[in-house]
């Protein structure tokens, strides 16, 4: 960029981008401790951590939009303090998301004007990454998403930024745009220009990074150099020691026998939509199955689907062996399936009483009849409040409950309308230990008494501690079923990177499958 | 002028099919206002050179509200202080200028734009610093303004210099060419199109399209919420000026400016959403709901039920609006 400062003349060990000491916090939540990233001129470096490492946070802050608490960022030399992207971008930082930053009701030309991009070498970007012909008159909202994509590629290129940082933007690209990109990055290797490149997929990393750089808990963990079998290394790092966790769920006895006898819970056979591919698996009377994804693989879509939010385009769902079809949520709770959300405020009204909120759904079952019984819906919400150890100080609103305590609200409410299928998408996420722990109890009691579970979680322990068996599935379809007893977090992780079986060599051998499987689910 | 930015530079690029398309709206209401017209001729033959005159000038200073209250909506947010400020900035000029000369009037009129910027810029400022809603805002604003006119008028009173009135009385040339059309005309056409042309304008529809998109686009969020205010604050003290120009004399009780200048943002295509939509469409807009009402004056209808018969008429015009967009949506 011209307004860029030119490096001085230096040796080419100095790092175009230097970023040191980074640490930020949210009120008491660290999302940084110490941070660092140094990218040296003309290299791809890959950054990289499980979900909640902190990558985004310091995204945010390498490109302006979230002001650090501590630590030093330069670039070639010099100190920057980027206080808005418009900031970052002058100084010669820009980033694409995965969600392209084009305004949706300006036409491509006038969010060209509104980056102030110039129009030639835009147009020479976009032939290189397949998109020749398009017309810049067009309304944004009018582009399909993944054109989009690279429109907002095309953009960043074209005003030659010193460092350009990717933020997941391959996810769910078609197969033979996301080759055009990383074609269009490699190019980028051994010039003058940086590219910071975050990715959920081990395949792109090996094929255009030079070295990764691993984040952990808020803390760089470590710098590898990428080459063949790095993958192991920084699967490593991403998971660090594996603490002992004691086994808090271990009671899972009768499950096998009873399952053989009765026709699964919920059973899905070849369901197809927009993110998801082929998908089937059976959810089984009193079983707990648990759901890995890294995110954005279309666990969002299948759980839509099967609460009733979503059509799917095709495919079959069963519940206790009759086939069913949900146009509203209303039609899969009276099958008894019922949803919990990790977003409490998707699911809860933040004002009413715990009492209310628990009541809501089975009152609304019995206004069939007229009037609410009263005393019958005291003694059921009473029985589910007991039951779940709700901490009874702050019933009057909901809102004042802790988050865990809000979940459990949000589960107790269909523990006391009887429920056939459970789907909990998420259901731990910010929540206490303590809490969590009475969530796998409580999913375990569920199950236990008669019912499927199917949860979807971000922490891969939760397997372990929650679950009898796991589906992973990577680029919307189920790539692997694995055993909670062998689910530890390598398995699973490399399962969730669709990385196959352990041995070294064979990753070597596994990956062009994995990477057509992916071409195939994209496209 | 266009009626959405997007627009500017397909006029010449494009078919015309693609500018019948993109201003769509823009040119029912265009259709709808002559169907009126002939409408009007019928019911009442008379109707014709005073009549438009009179709508001419009726619909001057609400054309300029409902300027200021499209852009501010197209920027994403709200502004219910716009009859508030009319009210204020006409009656600083009409006690300033009452019994002054012509010279003392421009050095008013320029003042009372200036104060009009100050009014934007605290509203603006407000919203973007306090974070507290616009809606909430602009509403406690607007007692505030108000409670201020009436501390500079307690009575409707004062008066304006004769060229302001001249400005907008009267014929332009041809008889049926009202002086007020022109001034409308010339004053958004001076403000919005060198605005809708640079990057703030862009920066408008911008981040009442999508904050965060804008956000990471470079567009500075805050400066340019606080620029939308600025410029319907400036907008809004013209609305008040042309209000004084066109009755005489200063009242200090806002009119119901600011919910007609909702409507009119309504009918006239901006979307309340932000991000879409223009200045035409809003002010074509105002001289519909300006001949409905003189229209049912002139059927005789009882004026209560006008005004009923009014928001009947908005709510089914916007519902079939909404319905053409859903429709398009899942063609």
């Amino acid at each position: 960029m011209s307004t860029a400062p030119t490096a001085p003349v230096t040796a080419p060990a100095e790092p175009l981008l230097d970023a040191t000491g980074v640490a930020k916090r949210y009120g008491a939540v660290v999302a940084l401790r110490d941070a660092s990233l140094s990218v040296r001129r003309g290299e791809i470096h890959a950054l990289m951590g499980a979900n909640g490492a902190g990558k985004s946070t310091f995204v945010k802050i390498l490109t302006g939009a979230v002001r650090p608490d501590a630590g030093t960022i330069t670039v070639a030399g010099l100190l920057r303090a980027d206080h808005s992207p418009a900031q970052a971008r002058r100084n010669g930082i820009v980033s694409v998301y995965q969600e392209p930053s084009l305004i949706p009701d300006l036409d491509v030309r006038a969010n060209l004007r509104l980056t102030e991009t110039p129009l030639e070498p835009f147009r020479a970007k976009l032939d290189e990454l397949g998109l020749p012909r398009l017309d810049l008159g067009r309304s944004v909202r009018s582009i399909p998403l993944a054109s989009l994509r690279i429109i907002d590629l095309a953009r960043a290129l074209a005003i030659e930024p010193d460092i350009l940082l990717l933020d997941e933007m391959t996810a769910a690209l078609p197969a033979n745009l996301s080759e055009r990109v990383l074609e269009t990055i490699a190019r980028a290797r051994g010039g003058s220009r940086s590219v910071v490149f975050i990715s959920h997929r081990m395949s792109e990393i090996r094929l255009v990074c030079d070295r990764a750089t691993v984040l952990r808990e808020g803390d760089t963990v470590g710098v590898v150099d990428v080459n063949e079998g790095s993958e192991e290394r920084i699967v490593e790092l991403m998971l660090g020691e594996i603490a002992k966790e004691a086994s808090a769920v271990p009671e899972r006895g009768a499950t096998a026998a009873r399952a053989a006898e009765t026709p699964p819970r919920l059973s899905v056979r070849n369901i197809a939509a927009r993110e998801v591919h082929d998908v089937s698996f059976d959810v089984r009377a009193g079983e707990v199955l648990g759901v890995v994804a890294l995110e954005g693989q279309g666990q969002d879509q299948l759980f839509d689907i099967l609460a009733g939010s979503e059509r799917p385009d095709g495919g079959e769902l069963r519940v206790d062996g009759k086939a069913v079809s949900f146009g509203h949520p209303a039609d899969a709770i009276r099958e008894g399936v019922v949803y919990v959300a990790a977003d409490r405020a998707e699911a809860l009204l933040m004002q009413r009483s715990v009492r209310e909120n628990i009541a809501l759904p089975f009152s609304s079952r019995i206004r069939r009849w007229g009037i609410i019984n009263g005393s019958r819906e005291g003694r059921a919400v009473g029985g589910a409040i007991e039951r779940l150890q709700i901490d009874t100080r702050a019933q009057r609103e909901v809102r004042r409950l802790s988050g865990g305590n809000q979940q459990k609200v949000t589960i107790a409410r269909w523990v006391a309308g009887g429920v056939h299928m459970m789907l909990c998408f998420d259901p731990t996420r910010g929540i206490d230990i303590r809490t969590k722990n009475q969530i796998y109890h409580l999913l375990r009691d569920l199950a236990d008494a008669g019912a499927g579970v199917l949860l979807y979680t971000s922490e891969l322990n939760e397997i372990r501690l929650a679950c009898d068996r796991a589906i992973v599935i990577f680029g919307g379809k189920v790539v692997a079923e694995i055993d909670a007893a062998d689910a530890d977090d390598t398995t699973l992780l490399r399962a969730a990177h669709n990385l196959g079986p352990r041995a070294t060599a064979a990753i070597l051998g596994d990956a062009p499958a994995g990477e057509s499987a992916l071409g195939e689910a994209a496209g | 002028m266009t009626a959405s930015a997007p627009a500017v530079e397909e006029r010449r690029a494009r078919p015309l099919r693609g500018i019948l398309q993109r201003n769509g709206w823009t040119l029912g209401l265009l259709g709808f206002l002559v169907v009126l017209l002939v409408f009007t001729k019928v019911i009442q033959p008379s109707y014709g050179v005073s009549g438009i005159q009179g709508l001419a000038i009726a619909v001057l200073p609400l054309a300029l509200a409902a300027a200021a209250q499209a852009v501010v909506v197209i920027a994403g947010g709200i502004d219910l202080s716009i009859g508030s400020m009319m009210a204020l900035t006409s009656v600083i000029a009409a006690a300033r200028m009452d019994d002054q000369s012509a010279e003392v009037g421009v050095t008013v009129v320029v003042l009372v734009l200036v104060i009009g910027l100050v009014l934007g810029a605290v509203n603006g400022a407000l919203v973007v610093v306090t974070r507290v809603p616009d809606i909430v805002v602009t509403l406690a604003m607007s007692f505030v303004w108000a409670g201020a006119a009436l501390l500079v008028l307690r009575t409707p009173g004062g008066g304006s210099v004769e060229w302001l009135r001249d400005l907008v009385l009267g014929p332009f040339g041809n008889e049926w060419i009202p002086r007020a059309a022109i001034v409308l005309a010339v004053v958004v056409a001076v403000i919005w199109i060198p605005l809708q042309r640079s990057r703030l304008g862009l920066s408008f529809y911008a981040i009442g399209s999508n904050q965060l998109a804008a956000f990471r686009s470079g567009v500075s969020v805050g400066w340019t919420k606080f620029l939308a205010y600025v410029v319907a604050g400036l907008f809004s003290a013209l609305a008040g000026i042309m209000l004084l120009a066109s009755t005489g004399i200063g009242t200090p009780v806002p009119g119901p400016y600011t919910l007609l200048s909702v409507a009119a943002v309504v009918l006239g295509g901006v979307s309340l959403a932000g991000g879409r939509g223009g200045l035409v469409g809003p002010v074509i807009a105002v001289v519909i709901l300006s001949l409905l009402r003189t229209d049912m004056t002139f059927m005789r209808l009882n004026t209560n039920l006008a005004t009923v018969a009014q928001g009947v008429i908005l709510v089914g015009v916007v519902m079939l609006g909404t319905f053409l967009t859903l429709r398009r949506k899942a063609e």
